[in-house]
């Protein structure tokens, strides 16, 4: 039986919203092959009834394994365990940077073919296709498997439907670690670093990112963000997050908020796929970088390609003017 | 101690990167380079090795490429890696990730390093994954997109930003950690580094030598086909704007604000 089995990340007792996008679709396709789709959670005292609501989203089973949380080898060791015991052929992961890591050694572990970034899933001749965009999404480029396949998801490529409030049955299994995989522990998890700014309501965002140059450039965004009024706020890329300029909280990407304000102001942002994924659904995208050739000039609405110490100031003062007429 | 450090040789950021029709594979030709991601584990071995607190012997820059990657390794040993090594063989082209990952992480047992590091993702395959691939290879913990590395307790405590906020990871060695561009400020090579580069020695394998089953590398070992290339939907061009006169540009900035309602 060539079933699907989803890994199902959960943090403080609540699913992933990736994770569960995920389900939804590998449900979808388990029926077009004939098959069943199955959750795996793995943690530490997961519920059996918090386990049981993926059912919700169409998993026919959930697997549940005892297994620190936070790291990708234990799960590598438990998915792949599960997946020889039950002869699934797939692997779907709903993205996020601990499914990247999961997805990759898994397909090491069990010689499977695996792909990232995948935007979409078909089934054609009873086996899965994915579909990846590559070379700055200029292109599509499908991936079918010889044998095993392991799709690990670009971030929100899959709509997360309301639960139909089925529970699935639960399955516990004992998983013995490797020793490695016992290695790396948990220090600390999910430490929130800077202030806890609110930005998934507004809805201006004026976005910064390595192109101000310095933590002190944000402060003219926030000037801007003011000047705009009601309800804006301002937002980062990773790159300065890590820097420590802004706070995580404000953090759009792979690895921070997804948004879809009314206008999403872009200034010293290259774009990189894991900052996309996170603002292209904004309904108007302004962005204004130096290099005319910046990727985020591929999916701006309105683009100035112009040195931002010098435009910012100007519209500062000009949407002020506006506000004030 | 032993540290290998993984690097790759990609088309210069300034090169359109295109699909060879023939082939389906990246066309690979025109300027490369050393990826840039890779320069910053270059500068986290040497601060690990400068830092003192770790006896570190040796750096060692490994790479699987073709004949043209001997440049990326010699930009790696200007950048401080004490020697290379250069997996390069025909049975190789074609590799996906986990192939890659497979003979990698075979040209590295021979090595035995205590630490392998590698950059957080190639410019050009836009993969961030080989890390993993290599660590289940050479049964070791392993991290990615790590921004920060202490040694305490004889282990690396690692920092990374996951999906729920930043991580702290207490990792044993032998590791496998792949880190971030938020790690340090790779430092330029200087021109006695630059010139001395390619006397220092550098390994040549073929698969062979690094005991690699050709049965699982290379297109036909590879477990993923890539194919049929399609255009994505086409989304409308959005307006470009040069900025020349500044009070000119914010003027249509507003007006085009204004027109949806946005201000
Ligand atoms: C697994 C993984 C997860 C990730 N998660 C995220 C995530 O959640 N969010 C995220 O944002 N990134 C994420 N990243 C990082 C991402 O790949 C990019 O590195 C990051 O988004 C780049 O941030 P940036 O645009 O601020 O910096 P850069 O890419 O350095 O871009 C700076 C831009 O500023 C422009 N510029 C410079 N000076 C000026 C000037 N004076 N005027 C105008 N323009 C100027 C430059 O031309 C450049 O385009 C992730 C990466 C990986 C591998």
């Amino acid at each position: 039986m060539a079933g699907i089995l989803v890994y199902a990340l959960h943090y403080e007792g609540a699913f992933n919203k990736n994770s569960l996008g995920a389900i939804a679709e590998a449900s979808k396709l388990a029926g077009e092959l004939g098959t069943e789709a199955h959750a795996i959670v793995v943690g530490e005292s997961v519920p059996d009834d918090l386990a049981a609501q993926l059912g919700g989203y169409g998993a026919a089973k959930v697997f549940v394994v005892e297994a620190p949380e936070g790291l990708a080898q234990p799960v590598i060791d438990a998915m792949a365990k599960v997946m020889t015991d039950n002869g699934h052929d797939y692997a779907i992961f709903g993205g996020g940077l601990l499914g990247f890591e999961i997805g990759a050694g898994l397909a090491a572990r069990l010689g499977a073919g695996v792909t990232m970034e995948v935007t979409g899933v078909g089934v054609e001749d009873g086996k899965l296709v994915a579909e990846r965009p590559i070379l700055g999404d200029s292109s599509i480029s499908e991936s079918r498997y010889k044998g095993k396949g392991i799709i690990i998801a670009r971030l929100n490529a899959f709509e997360v439907p309301a639960s139909s409030g089925a529970s699935a049955p639960v399955e516990t299994v004992a998983v013995e670690l490797s020793p490695w995989s016992t290695k790396a522990k948990i220090v600390r998890r999910g430490e929130q670093r800077g202030a806890d700014v609110d930005i998934e309501g507004a809805n201006v965002l004026i976005a910064g990112g390595r192109g101000l140059g310095k933590a002190e450039g944000f402060e003219q965004l926030e000037e801007l963000a003011g000047a705009f009024g009601g309800n804006s706020a301002v937002a980062a890329t990773r790159a300065v997050v890590d820097a420590g300029w802004y706070p995580y909280a404000a953090q759009i990407g792979q690895t921070g908020k997804t948004v879809a304000p009314k206008l999403y102001l872009a200034a010293g942002i290259s774009g990189a796929i894991q900052h996309k994924v996170g603002m292209q659904s904004s309904e108007n995208i302004v962005a204004i970088n130096k290099d005319s050739n910046a990727p985020i000039f591929e999916f701006s609405d309105l683009g100035i390609v112009g040195d931002l110490t010098q435009t910012v100031p100007t519209v500062i003062e000009a949407v002020k003017a506006k506000k004030g007429s | 101690m032993k540290i290998c450090v993984l690097v790759k040789e990609v088309p210069d950021a300034a090169v359109t990167k295109r699909i060879d029709p023939s082939t389906g594979r990246l066309d690979r030709s025109g300027e490369k380079n050393l990826n840039p991601y890779d320069t910053h584990a270059i500068e986290a071995a040497m601060q690990l090795k400068e830092g003192g607190e770790l006896q570190i012997d040796e750096i060692v820059a490994v790479t699987m490429g073709p004949d043209s990657a001997v440049r990326a390794l010699h930009k790696a040993v200007s950048l401080g890696a004490d020697r290379s090594v250069h997996l390069s063989d025909e049975a190789l082209a074609g590799s996906d990730v986990a192939a890659t990952g497979y003979a990698l992480a075979q040209t590295l047992k021979r090595e035995n390093p205590d630490l392998v590091l590698l950059g957080q993702q190639s410019d050009d395959g836009e993969c961030y994954t080989i890390g993993a691939v290599v660590a289940d290879h050479l049964q070791a913990p392993s991290l990615t997109q790590v921004i920060k590395i202490d040694v305490v307790d004889g282990g690396l405590r690692c920092e990374r930003q996951a999906e729920y906020g930043y991580d702290t990871v207490q990792v044993e060695l032998p590791a496998v950690i792949s880190v971030g561009d938020a790690i340090n400020e790779p430092r330029y090579p200087s021109l006695k580094a630059i010139m001395g580069a390619k006397k220092k020695p550098l390994d040549a394998l073929k698969t062979a030598d690094a005991e690699i089953d050709v049965a699982l590398v290379g297109a036909s070992g590879s477990q993923v086909q890539c194919g049929s290339f399609k255009a994505p939907p086409a989304k409308s061009a959005g307006l470009i704007i040069e900025d020349e006169d500044t009070n000119d540009t914010v003027e249509k900035i507003v007006a085009w604000l204004d027109e949806r309602k946005l201000i």
